[in-house]
């Protein structure tokens, strides 16, 4: 089946299997290789992305679902020179360590700051968050990464 | 100093491409023409293959080849080697029973691989292993610990499924203080089977040169330079030196990814038969299934004490299970880093330990994060938080009776180590301190006015990292070298190329070590790139597992830099005609002593590859390796405290608080480490609250997926209050010790002594959850 959809803001028309799933597409076609895949249940969130203003997980969306959708992956957040703020605090807080989870959580986490409008706190923020698992960083700094960034957004 | 040198909080280099999307990781590598392998895995624990029908799979599109163990073994695949041999207390050799990458004929464990599909889409290969007929003949499956022994026997030849009964420490002097104990504590317990689950699975990327008899294998291990010699010289896939091993960027280990495991072994074996390059990444269930998986003890722990609460002595029994095959490290886990860890901080004069290892119908059991210590640790701080309680002592109080006394060091305990230095009693006081200890009653009253419990809990562990020396290591049973390679490689520019066996899977070794180099050679940090993770980059090296990296790794770099600083001065003074010994090198700057003629450190390098009139004895070029190998294990040691609040209406166990102050020597980075430490904890909490791999009595993984094994969320956690003390570790450069797996080694006792003592109950088994909790209340 046909599937146009834009990510990152360049407009792609593919040619799909029915049973692909979206982060397939945004990984095998579109090369875009910093969303990962943690697990085959929708419950680690390395997948997440933004699909029409929303953070999804990429693993359970059809590529059909997608259709003419606009879809923010980490790869169009911010280049080094031009970082999102969520980005930079990250780095800053020391919020990654084996980086896997990483492009994931920093999308789950812009969209929690966007839908919290300017309400955030720590219990939050891992309320927030728990959709995304981290095993590397306990999520201390990672909180602390996405409640600096809230102040920047 | 400079702000980015040693000590300094130093912002990650690595993490510009992780934030980015960037990262390179296993399954991020495509190669072009490559095919795709699914493993056909046992859905039983235990059964013979009778016969394997892949008439189906191979007919079915786009599949390239189906292959079985028999295969692999015609080609001359070996079985998967163990690379510690641990002897019985009788003398005899551990049982080994042989591991084919793939079974041939009969399957130990539900997730044990049979074949193999290739094919030319990930779906294709899916759906063509679906298609593989395998006739079984069930065998009754061992899958009890507990009765694992009197089961049927699994191995041919292995009798009791026992591979080994091995003991440590002086039998009869720890009867004979027993006999005179005033009061003895005594547990039972079990460790909880933990599944590793770094959020990367593992992964292979295969790639076979027919013209050269080259293999290529990016795969997601921890020490690349490991998993090539294991390849070459046990499995004979290749010779070593056809055979380049790339580690990438890979997502977290946490042990699971030291291991030869068969799928990468496998896809690496097709790629050659199919002259195709060949993928394969485990999804989750897989896993789940066929990762090492961690822990699983049953111990019998006593601690014997005097009428003051001084320890005597203390006895300990466990059963420890290895699933159904010895995984690489799996014999040296339940001994040498965990019999040898049962001192503790303490100045218990005898210790006698029985480990009796053996085989079950489940996955096989190896080293995760803190690999036998933290069940060490559990022990000691488990017997002696209780027989604080059983006494009347403050349980602060008696750790202090007791504790081995800064001026003891170096101090020789009854379980063979030699501890070099720690001030344990500092790292208990700063925790005091931190968690108000003083304000525990009222804030436990505050929580019973609420109708809820509080409780509070103590873990002053030990452990000892950096394994080595190589030469005792290999009287023991080691298999291997525990040293690690470094080169530090001065380019004519000035600026340095750093190599170093040790791997990086988020430890940030790319920072560290660049820091480490900067500080030592007075290069800018920007002007020291490190590179790690390929056999075709690097010469040797051992890899990353027991928090040795900075303490072995780091060390082998100050060593090779040490040799460019002697030969740099050679070159100085040979440029400024004056003798190598007048030299001076401090910041940077070779400068002749008593004199006003320097050099700087990239004039220097300069002339090393522009060698202008150099003597015959003074070899161009500014390159230089070390081999480090340790003079003995380093020993981090710390005191967690942990404060918890329980709802006796349902259970839940809230942790409120976590206080943990480490001692690991000289610190590189302090924001890394912290994020060490933050790491260690939630996984050790997991152990504590939330994680256990569960078999059903039929041998099924219950906790196959995120859905049924419980991994720690944001909001199962608090933050952490994280602090230091420092004695600098007395026998490496850097006088480092290692914080990796502090974390997970200190926190279940700690989390446990909290859980009991809110609930006034003597033992509760982990992962305390909400119905174990409620249950313990309702009995209570």
């Amino acid at each position: 089946m046909k599937l146009s959809l834009t990510v990152n803001e360049t407009a792609h028309e593919l040619e799909v299997a029915p049973n692909a799933l979206l982060v397939e597409i945004i990984r095998g076609d579109l090369g875009l290789t910093g969303t990962h895949v943690g697990c085959d249940t929708s419950q680690c969130g390395a997948c997440t992305v933004e699909m029409d203003g929303r953070a999804v997980k990429s693993c359970t969306v059809l590529a059909g679902q997608a259709q003419d959708a606009r879809v923010t992956t980490i790869e169009g957040l911010g280049a080094p020179g031009n970082l999102h703020p969520m980005q930079t605090a990250f780095q800053a807080h020391h919020a990654l360590q084996c980086g896997f989870c990483t492009p994931g959580m920093i999308i789950s986490a812009i969209d929690l700051v966007k839908r919290a409008d300017g309400r955030l706190d720590e219990a939050a923020v891992r309320e927030g968050l728990a959709g995304n698992l981290c095993r590397c960083t306990g999520y201390h700094n990672i909180v602390e990464a996405v409640l600096a960034a809230a102040g920047q957004m | 100093m400079s702000d980015q040198g040693i000590g300094q909080r130093v912002k990650r280099r690595e993490d510009v491409r992780f934030i980015t999307g960037k990262g390179r990781y296993t399954d991020d590598i495509n190669l072009p023409g490559q095919a795709y392998a699914v493993f056909v895995r046992s859905p039983h624990p235990r059964a013979r293959i009778k016969t394997i029908d892949a008439s189906a799979a191979r007919k079915a599109p786009g599949v390239v080849g189906v292959f079985t163990g028999k295969d692999l073994a015609a080609d001359g695949i070996g079985a998967l080697p163990c690379g510690w041999l641990v002897k019985s207390k009788d003398g005899s050799d551990m049982k080994v029973p042989p591991r084919p990458p793939l079974a041939i004929e009969t399957v130990n464990f539900v997730g044990e691989p049979y074949a193999v599909v290739i094919a030319e889409t990930l779906g294709q290969a899916r759906a063509a292993a679906a298609l593989v007929e395998t006739d079984f003949e069930e065998l009754e499956p061992v899958v009890s610990l507990a009765e694992a022994t009197a089961g049927p026997q699994i191995h041919e030849g292995i009798e009791a499924n026992r591979c080994y009964d091995w003991e440590l420490g002086d039998q009869a002097a720890v009867d004979a203080a027993f006999a005179k104990a005033a009061h003895v504590t005594k547990l039972e317990f079990a460790n909880n089977r933990l599944i590793p689950n770094a959020i990367e699975p593992r992964a292979a990327v295969a790639t076979y040169s027919a013209p050269t008899e080259e293999f290529t294998l990016y795969t997601t291990s921890q020490n690349p330079h490991l998993e090539r010699l294991i390849l070459a010289a046990f499995v004979n896939l290749a010779p070593e030196h056809k055979l380049r091993v790339i580690s990438p960027d890979v997502g977290g280990g946490f042990g699971s990814k030291i291991f030869v495991y068969p799928e990468e072994t496998a896809a690496a074996w097709a790629a050659r038969r199919t002259n195709r390059p060949v993928k394969w990444t485990a999804d989750r269930s897989e896993a789940f299934l066929s990762d090492a998986h961690g822990r699983d003890h049953l111990t019998t722990a006593e601690l014997a004490l005097d009428a003051a609460g001084t320890f005597l002595a203390m006895r300990v029994r466990t059963r420890a299970n290895l699933g159904a095959y010895l995984s690489t490290f799996a014999s040296s886990v339940p001994t040498y880093l965990y019999g040898t860890l049962l001192a503790g901080q303490y100045r218990t004069p005898a210790i006698h330990v029985e480990v009796e290892a053996v085989f079950t119908n489940t996955a096989p059991v190896d080293a995760y994060r803190g690999a036998g210590r933290p069940e060490a640790t559990y022990v000691v701080e488990r017997l002696v938080e209780t027989a604080a309680r059983e006494t009347g002592v403050d349980p602060a109080e008696l750790r202090r009776r007791n504790f081995i006394q800064p001026d003891q060091f170096p101090y020789e305990t009854p379980v063979a180590l030699v501890y070099d230095t720690g001030d344990y009693q500092a790292s208990l006081e700063k925790a005091l301190k931190q968690i108000d200890y003083a304000g525990f009653p009222a804030r436990r009253k505050v929580s019973e006015a609420a109708g809820k419990r509080r409780g509070l809990g103590f873990s002053c562990y030990i452990e000892a990292c950096g394994l080595a020396p190589s030469q005792l290591a290999i009287q023991l049973g080691a298999g291997v070298g525990l040293y690690e390679s470094g080169e530090v490689r001065v380019n004519p520019t000035g600026s340095v190329t750093v190599f170093t066996g040790s791997h990086s899977h988020g430890q940030g070794h790319e920072t560290t070590f660049a820091q480490i180099v900067s500080d030592k050679l007075g290069v800018p940090f920007e002007s020291v790139e490190v590179v790690h993770g390929d056999t075709g980059r690097l010469e040797f090296g051992l890899g990353t597992y027991g928090s040795r990296s900075v303490a072995v790794g780091g060390s082998a770099l100050i060593k090779a830099s040490d040799k460019i600083i002697a030969k740099g001065k050679r070159i100085a003074a040979h440029m400024l005609e004056s003798a190598p010994d007048d030299v001076d090198f401090d910041e940077g700057v070779f400068a002749v002593r008593k004199t006003n003629k320097s050099l700087t450190f990239g004039e220097v390098a300069f002339a090393a590859y522009v060698p202008a009139n150099f003597p015959e004895d003074l070899e161009p070029g500014l390159s230089e390796k070390s081999f480090y190998d340790p003079k003995n294990f380093t020993f981090p040691a710390g005191c967690h405290i942990a404060e918890v609040e329980v709802d006796p209406e349902t259970g839940v166990v809230v942790l409120v608080r976590f206080v943990a102050v480490d001692d690991f020597g000289e610190v590189i980075n302090p924001m890394i480490v912290e994020g060490q430490v933050h790491g260690g904890i939630a996984q050790g909490v997991g152990q504590a609250l939330l994680e256990h791999g569960i078999y059903d009595e039929s041998g099924q993984l219950v906790t196959g997926s995120f859905m049924d094994y419980c991994m720690p969320r944001a909001d199962d956690l608090p933050s952490f209050e994280v602090d230091t003390t420092v004695t600098p570790c007395t026998h490496n450069p850097l006088g480092v010790k290692g914080c990796g797996e502090a974390g997970a080694i200190g926190a279940p006792a700690a989390v446990m002594n909290a859980v009991t003592d809110a609930l006034r109950v003597k033992d509760l088994a982990m992962p305390a959850s909400p119905e174990r909790v409620w249950r313990a209340l309702q009995a209570a």
